[in-house]
């Protein structure tokens, strides 16, 4: 069912396309040594390159160029082995240069198509138009001075990745699932943190409407919206204000816009009028980017297993759902957590225990895989302490509770709580005996065909063995005296 | 003895290494003429006595521990354009009139790291656009030749190298660096007597060194002898990581290639320089000079360079668009002269309308202009395209012979106010020496004679790729035959 927004004139559709800057995981920034860790002192990271100091010069840094290849064969993209770099001109006081390197007409990485997963199940191919290499530029504090404002050059020079998407997408729930999913390839690659929060994966986000079976109208970019949520709001707003204008008989201009979070309401930054006219030129710096193919191949073929590929195997080797899958490889740690737990034991029943229990653990006590007071070793020691009957699937839920409070291993909290299952059937048989005899009445009925007393029988001898029998022998040896 | 300042490179070192002279003798005798002749000439902006005194009495003490290397004592000139640690770097610009780079050119580093001794930062044209030197913020310089009976005509050393040239041709170094990014080092070169080499394109790092326009900007020595000049690339030139443009490619041994002759080699002389209105004087030193290089033992040959006639206006496009973007950070945010303003765009527009000189301007308003929206394609693209035309030209000559000959410049040195009031006019100085700039290829400018009126003149030696040794030997065989001795009538201890 396509998602359509009902205007007065009928239903309008909308068109969205994508243009993702992700900054590239590196030691060093794109064409100078200077670092590019976050969150450090401003303007302790800028070498005299970065600041567009004279006669200082642009040189590649191979390992970014390398992070670009890889994503984009992750991308299923072409991968240009002949590229180049141009300058995009204009003034501004976090832009050293006085222009910012990027690909213009030549990038590292033509057309690729990533599939996006909906919550109907159903999947969607989402075309890749390019991805190329660019530099950040610095950052500009006007808000420290009332008459000053403050540059941060830690920034300026950072490889950004900047991926376009195809104008494939048709409702905030693709747009947002186009993201997750790109942010979730770019994570398994290690070729972008994806963090948000912090401006390592900003989009700027194109949207139209139409009316169906028409061609494109106007479109407005929205930029720098920095979370999926956002991207999911603002596809709607914009919508909405698009088929408002139209059907008031106004044009929708080609502008860029500003996401304001707080009113959930787009706003004009500047128009197409305005607009810079960059004069791009190739950079004379730097010489075309001639990448070898066997480098390339290499790449390639030292390229993790993408999410994709890993959920197939989950469902084909392992025996998942599909949704258990899915849930699995959303996030990289996920399943390299699950993985470290299946592994020599039943996948199925570790899938079950991760996406049940575990992650009910997880939230009551606001942790993340990576901060999980229960590691994969001591989840998979829990495992196999239900597999060896020391622990009833009812146990082991308590233990793991305890396990989320305390970070002590299962076996530790099987010793201290005497949680440890019964399986001596002298035990057992002992006590059936002394229920028997307590309900005798009751052993009479069962044995003139009231089968239904049978789970009585057993909530009894579990009861009396404070839950601590094996299921399995109290069911066998409560038949076994009943008769 | 010789006069210290009288000597040449090879001379200065033969005596340094024999101990006829100190570095710091040497030194002090240069630093001696430069506070003589240096307020008249205004050939250096900033002259660096503390500095050369100290890092000549770090020569002697090298060559006293038997530590002498290529440049050890000599004592040079720096074209402002070069980035100096610690010491005042301009461009000859407003904009950079206070800025003191805390980096070191590579070209710099090389030849520290050899020996030599720096005199000071010479004066150019203002970020090293110009012809004449006159466009300097820090005041013209001084051609030390003067045109016989015309003793107070102020004459221009040429450009944009034109502090350089007159500070070597006045005897005020023994050599000194230069750029040319369309003649800047062979034009002054010739307008001032002496030699002057710009090797090929990814020869010298332009690490460090103030970009004009980055695919045309390339250093090189001015010296007074062939050999001197092959001495000093020996020393400046090498692979740079820190330049992307940088060729990967060994540095052979300049100097021995001097006197190595022309003896089989084949000369090529392109009919397209003889241009409409090409004066009979340079037209008749072009003839001597392929008549020495003829009885030397090599062969003429008449090629054709058929897009010679685009090579300037093709400059004209490149060069102002590389500079119009490499002169953007010139904004009086970092580093610099700022003028404050209203907002930011009131500062950018006030600091760059008091740092930059009206051709620095010119240059930069073309250069946008060819770049906007709708322009890029008829003037950008066009004269890239150009541009592989002419460097295909010199390909297809390279498989008919060795090296170019042909004049240096359409004239000798002119006054400091003759053609300033056209810019076209200005420009066409650079007629035979842009194309250099556009192939990449090495471009040497020897003395070969003078004109009528006593002013020295200058050939134009065109080499392959990396080929500069054979530009040294047509170079040194063309100054053999010359025996170029005249001298300018403002000099050190003349």
């Amino acid at each position: 069912m396509s998602y359509t927004i009902e205007g007065s004139t009928g239903p309008w559709e909308v068109v969205i396309g994508l243009e993702v800057h992700a900054q590239v995981t590196s030691e060093a920034k794109l064409f100078s040594g200077a670092a590019t860790a976050f969150g450090a002192e401003p303007n302790s990271q800028v070498s005299f390159i970065d600041a567009g100091f004279p006669g200082m010069l642009p040189v590649i840094n191979r390992e970014c160029v390398a992070q670009a290849v890889r994503t984009g064969l992750g991308l299923n993209a072409q991968v240009n082995l002949w590229s180049r770099f141009d300058r995009k001109n204009y003034f501004y006081a976090d832009l050293p240069q006085g222009y910012q390197i990027s690909q213009y007409q030549y990038p590292v990485i033509g057309t690729g198509q990533i599939e996006i997963d909906l919550a109907d199940g159903s999947t969607k191919q989402i075309g890749i138009t390019r991805l190329h290499l660019e530099q950040d530029a610095g950052k500009s504090l006007h808000d420290q001075h009332p008459s000053k404002s403050y540059i941060d050059l830690n920034r300026s020079g950072v490889a950004l990745m900047e991926i376009v998407s195809e104008p494939d997408m048709r409702s905030p729930e693709e747009a947002g699932a186009y993201l997750t999913k790109l942010r979730q390839i770019l994570r398994y690659l290690g070729t972008c943190d994806g963090n948000m929060e912090q401006g390592s994966l900003r989009a700027d986000v194109n949207v139209s409407v139409r009316k169906p079976g028409e061609g494109f109208r106007t479109r407005c970019e929205v930029k720098n919206v920095n979370s999926i949520r956002f991207v999911m709001q603002a596809v709607e707003a914009e919508a909405r204000r698009q088929v408002e204008l139209w059907e008031a008989g106004e044009e929708v201009v080609q502008e860029t816009r500003l996401f304001d979070t707080t009113r959930g309401v787009t706003r004009s930054m500047r128009s197409k009028e305005d607009a810079h006219d960059y004069r791009y030129f190739p950079d004379p710096d730097l010489p075309p980017l001639v990448l070898d193919a066997a480098w390339v191949e290499a790449l390639k073929a030292a390229l993790p297993e993408l999410p994709d590929a890993r959920r197939a195997r989950y469902v084909g080797d392992f025996g998942l759902t599909p949704y258990d899958a899915h849930v699995l490889t959303l996030e990289k740690e996920t399943a390299a957590f699950y993985e470290a737990v299946a592994k020599g034991r039943d996948p199925k029943m570790a899938a079950n225990w991760i996406t049940g229990d575990f992650f009910a653990g997880l939230n009551r006590t606001g942790a993340s895989i990576g901060s999980s007071p229960v590691s994969a070793g001591d989840l998979g020691a829990l495992l196999d302490l239900i597999s060896d009957s020391t622990l009833s699937g009812k146990l082991a839920k308590e233990v793991l509770e305890a396990m989320f409070e305390t970070g002590k291993p299962p076996a530790a909290i099987v010793e201290e709580r005497g949680l440890k299952q019964v399986t001596d059937t002298g035990a057992i048989e002992a006590v059936i005996d002394q229920v028997m005899a307590a309900n005798a009445g009751k052993v009479e009925e069962y044995r003139s065909g009231k089968d239904k007393l049978f789970g009585f029988f057993v909530g009894q001898t579990m009861k009396a063995m404070q839950g601590k029998g094996n299921p399995a022998l109290v069911n066998e040896l409560l038949k076994k005296k009943l008769g | 003895m010789t006069h210290p300042t009288e000597l040449t490179i090879a001379g200065a070192r033969a005596a340094l290494d024999r101990r006829e002279i100190s570095a710091v003798e040497l030194t002090r005798a240069h630093l001696d003429a430069i506070a003589a002749l240096n307020p008249r000439l205004n050939a250096y902006i900033t002259p660096t006595p503390e500095l050369a005194e100290r890092q000549a009495a770090e020569a002697d003490a090298a060559l006293a521990r038997g530590e002498g290397r290529a440049l050890t004592g000599i004592p040079l000139a720096i074209k402002d354009l070069f980035c100096t640690a610690g010491t005042r770097t301009t461009a000859a610009s407003r904009i950079l009139g206070n800025f003191v780079p805390p980096y070191e050119s590579t070209v710099t580093a090389n030849l520290l790291r050899d020996g030599a001794v720096f005199l000071g930062k010479a004066n150019l044209d203002e970020f090293a656009m110009g012809s004449s030197n006159t466009s300097s913020a820090f005041g013209a310089a001084e051609n030390p030749w003067k045109r016989q009976g015309e003793e107070d005509t102020f004459l221009v050393p040429g450009g944009s190298s034109g502090g350089s040239a007159a500070a070597v041709a006045a005897r005020l170094a023994l050599g000194a660096t230069a750029t040319d990014t369309g003649g800047s080092i062979r034009q002054p070169a010739a307008f001032c007597g002496i030699a002057g080499i710009k090797p090929t394109y990814g020869r010298c790092s332009r690490f460090g060194i103030v970009a004009y326009a980055s695919s045309l900007d390339q250093a090189g020595p001015v010296a007074r002898t062939v050999e001197d000049c092959a001495i000093l690339l020996g020393s400046m030139a090498g692979f740079d990581p820190r330049d992307s443009t940088s060729a990967d490619v060994a540095v052979p041994d300049f100097a021995a290639a001097v006197a190595r002759g022309v003896k089989g080699l084949r000369i090529g002389i392109p009919r397209e320089y003889r241009m409409e209105g090409l004066s009979p004087e340079i037209d008749a030193l072009w003839q001597q000079g392929m008549a020495w290089l003829k009885a030397e033992g090599a062969t003429l040959v008449d090629i054709s360079l058929p897009h010679t006639k685009y090579a300037l206006p093709t400059y004209y496009i490149v060069a102002p668009a590389e500079a119009s973007s490499n002169l953007a950070r010139y904004d009086g945010v970092r580093f610099g002269l700022r003028e404050n303003g209203e907002d930011l765009k009131d500062l950018y527009e006030r600091t760059r309308a008091a740092g930059f000189g009206d051709e620095v301007k010119r240059r930069i308003l073309i250069g946008t202009y060819v770049l906007s929206a709708g322009y890029y394609d008829a003037y950008y693209v066009k004269a890239q395209q150009v541009r592989a035309l002419i460097k295909r030209d010199f390909d297809r000559a390279w498989g008919e012979v060795d090296a170019i000959l042909t004049p240096a410049t359409p004239s000798a040195a002119f006054g400091r106010d003759e053609k300033q009031d056209d810019p076209v006019a200005m420009y066409l100085n650079d007629v035979f020496t842009v194309t250099a700039n556009l192939a990449g290829i090495p471009g040497m400018s020897v003395p070969a004679g003078l004109d009528a009126k006593g002013l020295p003149l200058g050939l134009q030696i065109l080499g392959k790729p990396f080929d500069e040794e054979t530009v040294f030997a047509v170079g040194g065989a063309i100054e053999r035959a010359a025996g170029f001795n005249a001298l300018p009538t403002l000099r050190a201890a003349a």
